[in-house]
């Protein structure tokens, strides 16, 4: 019953959607914050290829490797979120071109494969370690949920707690009503001693080791290993972007929307490991395609403010304007 | 606070200005818009630093960081335009950026904000429900908002800058009596306007700022308007306007609408089955609180907007609406809230905008070419005749002062002589002397038989300017009174939604 195309279908989405829960929840509290980020892509590959890096050269008990690997994956996000912040935030560049710019700079033609290629990383090196599937509780056998929720890995586990704690973040507490405060009307906010600068950079620098870790989750868990360009993480970043308005600014509703596209993504390889018949072009181009459905729906016919869009975003704050 | 001054990059803002309140006072800040009030309280507030000068509180002196000091020490403000949050609850608000009680922890419990926030609002009759979302608030509510922020944070003083423009006198009525109550209880309330008669009914002093500095403190009982008046503008001007004389106007209707239906820009209704009509010459003021479709109505009538039902006539032609260029060709001129915004193109040169309906006419360009010379001269013939101050033709607009660029935009709307012309807050932020040219060149064009519709939050203004006076509230006529023997309360119950008699 557990190699049903079905569950298969479902586990691997669950696999594949754990990046883009990452990076969507980190998006999510840029965006909160006002700051739009289209460097997502560019951060995602340098936690990669960081994240690789860690797990190559340090000795040690698998786990501990593992956790410095991941962790130094978060910063070095963050390293790249600063650059966003400091001109976008500081220097009040836009932040569109800023963004895009950060991409370019950080990704596959960029930063990270140069990194890579300094270290002489290329695909034949195999990966010393990588995130395995934890049998929780010895569930890994039950009927269904058994393969979908209880065979993972711990990055798995690890983004379910992470969209908790964003989710009741920015929905409960005082903190995550400053945030959106800071989103919606940043000279409000100021006018009540909120420090909107520090809150956007602490977002953004957050934002941007969430997507580390997520580009992590590629390079040590779905194909562990480098590749330098744009194949390992292949616009998981866009889509990442693409969610965030997909899921209305929700934390909650990033886990859905994750889930979906990542069954989007496992869909071609379970079809093609039972010989269906589709074209693998079209199947490959499914995520993408439905990226730009998405946002042509969610475009039409509903405004900003029913979407929940942060009233700031993209706007920077300017205090002393006359 | 003492010896304050403050320059921003071309501007010195205050000069040298200094005031002193004392605990249980409304004392009020007057001047003209310009004259350094709102920078001052921005300094007392934390949110820009003094470039010199020094506050004293309650005896001891103070340094302010950021706003976050200075609500610390007991000082709030309710800006002119609100610092809400509009997606944000009632309690959601208040408790914002509160660090003490229930701000304090981690996460927030809305029932007890709500409950601290209905017993207050019963204690200072600020009804407001502490669930709702500020959005759906009306204006007077969002306000009531801002000072329950301030009594929740226990503020010892509270700025209220400029509070009654977006007021029904009602409203403004019982917010003065809120804030009298506040002032009774030893709490400091410093009261900005440059309404004359306001100041002298609410506050006990009046320091008076004229240009920056300080021109004089006196006390709001003994001081007459005209005093206040001298001090504010630095010359004798008569407060009491000359009664005009009913004027007889033509029977020709320049402007007839009939039915109008307008949609706002979430797709509401923001003008319903609307119709009336415009005599040559007459002038017709529009009175209603802020958002009750009257941006969207003038929008619709010079095109900028569709009819969603109904029709508009101008000189006898039907329009068919959402096409400024066929507005501008039936005659109707538009004179908009946001003039340097959508009235003008800020960073084009002053020719550039003078001629930036008419480019099109045989006299301005030859085919494709544009005839500079030909533009340059008629700008500087707008300058003259409209007395625009302005380094030259050639300046960007956007470095005019507010009045010449009113006065600009006039000349231009007057140019190609117009049947109707729709103007919406022609004097808003304007000072005393510009306000009278602006008036003056208003009475000039209907004399001339322009058909004005004159919108204005100013009911003094209306009442000056306008032979015939339309009350809007939510989108519909609800009032047509003549102006000469109608009372500002009159007015005030309509735009409030009450009915007449």
């Amino acid at each position: 019953m557990n190699d049903t195309l079905l569950v298969i279908v479902l586990a691997d989405a669950v696999l594949y959607g754990t990046p883009l829960l990452f990076a969507s929840l980190g998006e999510l509290l840029a965006e909160r914050s006002g700051v739009l980020n289209l460097g997502v892509e560019g951060m995602m590959l340098f936690g990669a290829v960081v994240g690789f890096w860690v797990t190559q050269r340090v000795e040690g008990a698998s786990a501990s490797v593992l956790v410095l690997a991941i962790l130094a994956s978060g910063l070095s996000g963050a390293a790249m979120a600063a650059i966003h912040a400091f001109l976008t935030i500081t220097l009040r560049a836009n932040q569109i071109v800023s963004g895009l710019a950060l991409t370019i700079f950080a990704g596959g033609l960029g930063l990270s494969a140069y990194v890579g290629t300094e270290l002489g990383f290329s695909p034949d090196i195999p990966a010393k370690q990588h995130f395995g599937s934890v049998d929780v509780l010895g569930l890994a056998d039950l009927p269904v949920l058994g393969p979908i929720v209880f065979d993972q890995s711990a990055l798995v586990y690890a983004s379910w707690i992470a969209a908790l704690l964003v989710g009741l973040y920015l929905g409960r507490t005082r903190f995550g009503l400053n945030v959106r405060a800071v989103g919606e009307a940043p000279a409000s906010a100021d006018a009540m001693g909120i420090n909107v600068t520090l809150y956007r950079y602490v977002h953004v620098l957050i934002g941007g080791g969430f997507a580390g870790v997520a580009g992590a989750c590629y390079s040590l868990s779905i194909s562990p290993g480098w590749i330098a360009g744009d194949t390992l993480i292949g616009g998981a970043g866009w889509i990442a972007i693409a969610l965030v308005i997909f899921a209305f600014w929700r934390a909650e509703l990033c886990l859905v929307g994750a889930y979906l596209f990542g069954a989007l993504s496992a869909l071609p390889f379970a079809l093609q490991a039972r010989n269906v018949d589709v074209a693998p072009e079209f199947l490959y181009a499914l995520p993408y395609v439905m990226t730009i459905v998405v946002l042509v729906i969610v475009s039409t016919g509903l405004s900003k403010r029913h979407l929940g869009a942060p009233a700031a975003l993209g706007i920077p704050y300017v205090r002393e304007e006359r | 606070m003492v010896g304050i001054s403050k320059r921003f990059p071309g501007v010195v803002a205050n000069d040298d200005a200094s005031f002193e309140a004392a605990e249980g006072e409304v004392h009020a800040l007057l001047g003209e818009n310009g004259a350094g009030k709102t920078t001052l309280s921005n300094i007392l507030t934390g949110l820009y630093r003094q470039d010199e000068g020094e506050i004293e509180l309650y005896g001891e002196q103070v340094r302010f960081h950021s706003p976050r000091d200075a609500l610390d020490a007991g000082i709030c403000m309710v800006h002119q335009h609100f610092r809400l949050v509009e997606p944000f609850s009632v309690a959601e608000n208040v408790v914002l950026g509160d660090h003490r009680r229930e701000g304090r922890r981690l996460v927030v419990h809305s029932g007890a904000i709500e409950k601290r926030v209905g017993e207050l609002s019963s204690r200072y009759g600020l009804a407001v429900n502490p669930r709702a979302r500020v959005w759906q608030l009306s204006v007077g509510e969002q306000q009531r908002v801002e000072i329950l922020k301030a009594l929740y944070r226990e503020a010892r003083i509270l700025i209220m800058d400029e509070p009654t423009a977006v007021l029904t006198p009602q409203e403004a009525k019982a917010l003065f009596e809120t804030l009298r109550a506040m002032a009774d209880e030893g709490k400091t309330v410093i009261f900005i306007s440059h309404k004359l008669h306001e100041v002298k009914a609410v506050a006990d002093r009046v320091t008076v700022l004229r240009a920056g500095r300080t021109v004089a403190t006196v006390d709001a009982r003994s001081a007459t308007l005209s005093s206040l008046a001298a001090l504010m503008v630095g010359r004798e001007i008569d407060v009491a306007r000359p009664l005009e004389q009913p004027r007889t106007l033509s029977d020709v209707l320049t402007l007839e609408v009939d039915g109008l239906t307008v949609a706002g820009d979430r797709g509401n209704i923001a003008v319903k089955d609307v119709s009336f009509a415009l005599r040559e010459g007459e002038i017709v003021g529009v009175a209603g609180v802020a958002g009750n479709g009257q941006r969207e109505l003038a929008e619709a009538l010079s095109g900028m907007r569709d009819l969603r039902a109904g029709s508009v006539r101008v000189g006898g032609k039907q329009l068919r609406g959402g096409d400024p260029r066929e507005a501008i060709m039936a005659g109707v001129a538009h004179v908009p809230e946001d003039r340097l915004g959508t009235g003008l193109a800020p960073s084009l040169s002053v020719t550039s905008n003078v001629v930036i309906k008419t480019y099109r006419s045989r006299s301005l360009s030859r085919g494709p070419l544009l005839a500079l010379r030909r533009m340059r001269e008629t700008a500087v013939g707008i300058i003259r005749r409209y007395d625009v101050k302005t380094p030259g033709p050639g300046t960007p607009v956007r470095n005019l002062s507010g009045g010449n660029l009113q006065k600009l935009v006039l000349g231009r709307e007057f140019a190609d002589d117009p049947l109707v012309l729709v103007v919406a807050q022609p004097t808003r932020g304007l000072d005393v002397g510009a306000i009278e040219t602006v008036h003056s060149y208003l009475r000039e064009a209907a004399a001339n038989g322009v058909a004005i519709l004159l919108m204005s939050e100013d009911l003094d203004e209306i009442r000056a300017l306008a032979d015939r006076i339309l009350v809007v509230y939510e989108g519909e006529i609800v009032g047509e009174l003549s102006a000469g023997s109608t009372s500002i309360e009159e007015i005030g119950l309509l735009m409030a939604g009450g009915t007449r008699g």
